[in-house]
């Protein structure tokens, strides 16, 4: 089995993320970018299955800036195979995203593609269920738990009732959940090993997929400032304040 | 105009290639997420945390610089940013790192046989091997050229007797690097725990790096067969050469010490509310944290320079001096300022600027006093030796 990871290149979680002066976005110059941590989630799966003789190759491929090329480093220093970047200065939305990963996975042939189920970003959680339908295969999303027999996977999903299993048959779509693993750390050996490792750089217009924006963006803003609590003296008071905020009727 | 990142002001951080960038940002998790929560405790308690070692060596933190023999082959600025990125943690993990990969692996690898090489350094880079480097000696650290430790011949073998004090990682190490004096001058010799008549207790009652072993090595008569001598050094350079690629790396420690404690002060000042508003509303307090960042940043430069030289393999241990006495200095100061700003509270280990504060109280003693790199800086300048 060969399995595709996407891994979008997105703001390190630790940075608390600014919105641009006119609200045009956020801003991204000089700020610290990583792997999309669903994604990384996705990657270790992916090694652990390679590890345990599951799979024989890892493609880690990337929609996005020249920048983008560190994020697939990191990937290839953490176990991916090699790597694809398909270079683009325009943010991808998730149908175009999942029509370009479309290509690439018949490309490669790969049977199975595992990814984040959303990226921090945009939050859009959208792409691997895009995927799965212009694909014709199955998806198991927000994946906590996953193995493989003769052919099928069995996926532990994370829904509102509590766990789902299920069972789907490859080739398919998984998308992870935050529960499913927790990444490795890179190895320094890993580091300059993965400099060795292949990274096909293609520009996005050479692929020939096209897909009109969908969606428009009209602003960005910064969520509202937490205000501080405040100490109540009796459970009344408590109360008749809730009621005041409209949370108890 | 964005902000600017408040612990790299210069954004030192754009002239690193991608895989030192990594190193960075992994080493960097590791000490958040391993280091950081127990560190207090560790230190409180004089414990060094050896379950970490096979997490260091999993890493690949030790030897990190070296050419095979299962080691990284990481280049200066990536040794640096793992020296910084523990300290940041704690001055005692990084000194045990420094330890194992500059003062025992590198000597080994660079003066010793391919027999010495094979045998030590993968194990050491497992971390199933603990080394330690002996050369300071009870009277007197910072005049090593008087060494009263000395190793005779005796047919195939050597005889070692003398004493070595303050010696980072003694009791645990399964290998000591010991320079000793003999009839053609400083040789280092490889003693082997359990060697008959080599004992390594440890050192307590320490009020610094108490989250790390520091022991006196005592040898009386130990004899230690030929194939055991680092055969390609004599003379001082031998254990020089190693000093100055730890104090390297010490350099860039220093710079991570100082930024967790302007982190944590940034945060407590901001909180803090005295007389009506926070402490980073009055003009002191921005001054001090001000001053903090001048500094960090001046010693970010010097580190990062020195490490482009380094591989550009054009350094001089002069350079070296300058920036372990600036950096170590420039540490100390924003550790012990950060421990004022933090009042009452800057007294217990709850907050990390006391931890650091004393810590460097060995950092600027070890790996050449203050001083002593002061007067290599005058020597260099005058070409007078005033030591
Ligand atoms: C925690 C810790 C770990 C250590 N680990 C190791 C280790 O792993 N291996 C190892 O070999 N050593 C190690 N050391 C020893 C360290 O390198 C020495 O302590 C250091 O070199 C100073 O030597 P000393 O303590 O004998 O002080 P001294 O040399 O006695 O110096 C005392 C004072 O005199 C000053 N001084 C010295 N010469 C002059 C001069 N000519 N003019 C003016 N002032 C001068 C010094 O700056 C200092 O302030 C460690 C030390 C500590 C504290």
């Amino acid at each position: 089995m060969k399995i595709l990871v996407p891994i979008k290149r997105t703001i390190d979680y630790n940075i608390k993320a600014k919105v641009t002066r006119d609200g045009s976005g956020v801003v991204t110059d000089g700020v610290k970018m990583s792997i999309n941590p669903f994604d990384e989630i996705a990657l270790e799966e992916a090694i652990r299955i390679k590890e345990r003789g599951e799979a024989e190759e890892i493609i880690a491929v990337s929609i996005g800036v020249s920048g983008a090329q560190q994020q697939l480093r990191t990937a290839l220093a953490m176990g991916a195979d090699r790597a694809i970047l398909v270079e683009t200065e325009e943010a991808t939305q998730p149908l175009h995203a999942a029509r370009i990963l479309l290509k690439i996975r018949e490309e490669e042939g790969t049977d199975l593609v595992l990814m984040g189920k959303q990226a921090i970003d945009d939050d859009a959680n959208q792409t691997g269920q895009m995927l799965a339908a212009l694909w014709g295969r199955p998806q198991a999303t927000f994946t906590s738990k996953l193995t493989f027999e003769d052919g099928w996977l069995k996926a532990t999903r994370e829904v509102d009732a509590g766990l789902e299993t299920i069972a789907v048959e490859l080739p398919a779509v998984v998308t992870t959940d935050l529960r499913l693993n927790e990444p490795r750390f890179v190895k320094m050996p890993d580091i300059m090993k993965a400099k060795r490792k292949p990274l096909d750089q293609r520009k996005l217009e050479e692929l020939g997929v096209e897909a009109p924006a969908k969606l428009e963006v009209g602003t960005h803003e910064p969520p509202p400032e937490r205000k501080g609590g405040h100490k109540v003296e009796s459970v009344d008071e408590l109360v008749a304040e809730l009621k005041e905020r409209g949370v108890l009727s | 105009m964005q902000a600017l990142n408040p612990m790299d002001l210069y954004d030192i951080r754009s002239e690193l290639s991608d895989e030192e960038q990594m190193v960075q940002d992994t080493v960097g998790r590791f000490v958040d997420e391993k280091v950081l929560p127990n560190i207090g405790e560790w230190f409180e308690d004089g414990y060094f945390p050896r379950e970490l070692i096979p997490e260091f060596a999993e890493l690949g933190l030790l030897g990190s610089s070296l050419e095979g023999y299962d080691c990284a082959g990481l280049n200066s600025v990536s040794y640096g940013l793992i020296c910084q990125e523990l300290e940041r943690g704690d001055s005692g993990l990084r000194s045990f790192v420094s330890v194992q990969s500059s003062l025992c692996m590198f000597p080994i690898y660079a003066y010793g046989s391919e027999e010495q090489k094979e045998k030590w350094l993968p194990p050491m880079a497992r971390g199933e091997k603990i080394g330690c480097f002996g050369l300071t000696e009870p009277h007197g650290g910072s005049d090593p050229s008087n060494m009263k430790t000395t190793a005779k011949k005796k047919g195939d073998d050597w005889v070692i007797n003398g004493a070595k004090m303050w010696i980072t990682n003694g009791s645990i190490a399964d290998v000591a690097i010991v320079w000793a004096m003999t009839e053609d001058g400083v040789q280092g010799f490889l003693v082997e725990k359990g060697m008959k008549g080599f004992d390594a207790p440890e050192i307590k009652h320490k009020m610094s790096l108490r989250a790390s072993i520091t022991s006196s090595l005592y040898f009386d008569n130990v004899v230690v067969p030929e194939a055991n001598r680092l055969p390609k050094v004599k003379g001082l350079k031998g254990p020089l050469s190693c000093l100055t690629q730890a104090r390297y790396g010490i350099t860039w420690g220093g710079i991570g010490a100082a930024q967790a404690c302007l982190r944590e002060l940034l945060d407590y000042t901001a909180d803090r509310k005295l007389f009506g508003r926070p402490l980073t509303q009055t003009q002191t307090t921005q001054l001090r944290l001000a001053e903090m960042s001048r500094q960090i940043t001046l010693g970010q430069l010097m580190s990062l320079r020195l490490g482009r030289i380094k591989d550009a393999g054009k350094l001089h241990p002069s350079q070296v001096s300058l920036a372990k006495w600036n950096n170590i200095r420039m540490a100390m100061d924003v550790a012990r300022d950060a421990r004022d700003l933090l009042g009452g509270a800057g007294i217990t280990v709850e907050h990390c600027p006391i931890r650091h504060m004393l810590n460097l109280e060995s950092v600027i003693t070890y790996e050449g006093t203050e001083t002593v790199h002061q007067l290599i800086i005058g020597r260099e300048l005058t070409g007078e030796m005033a030591f």
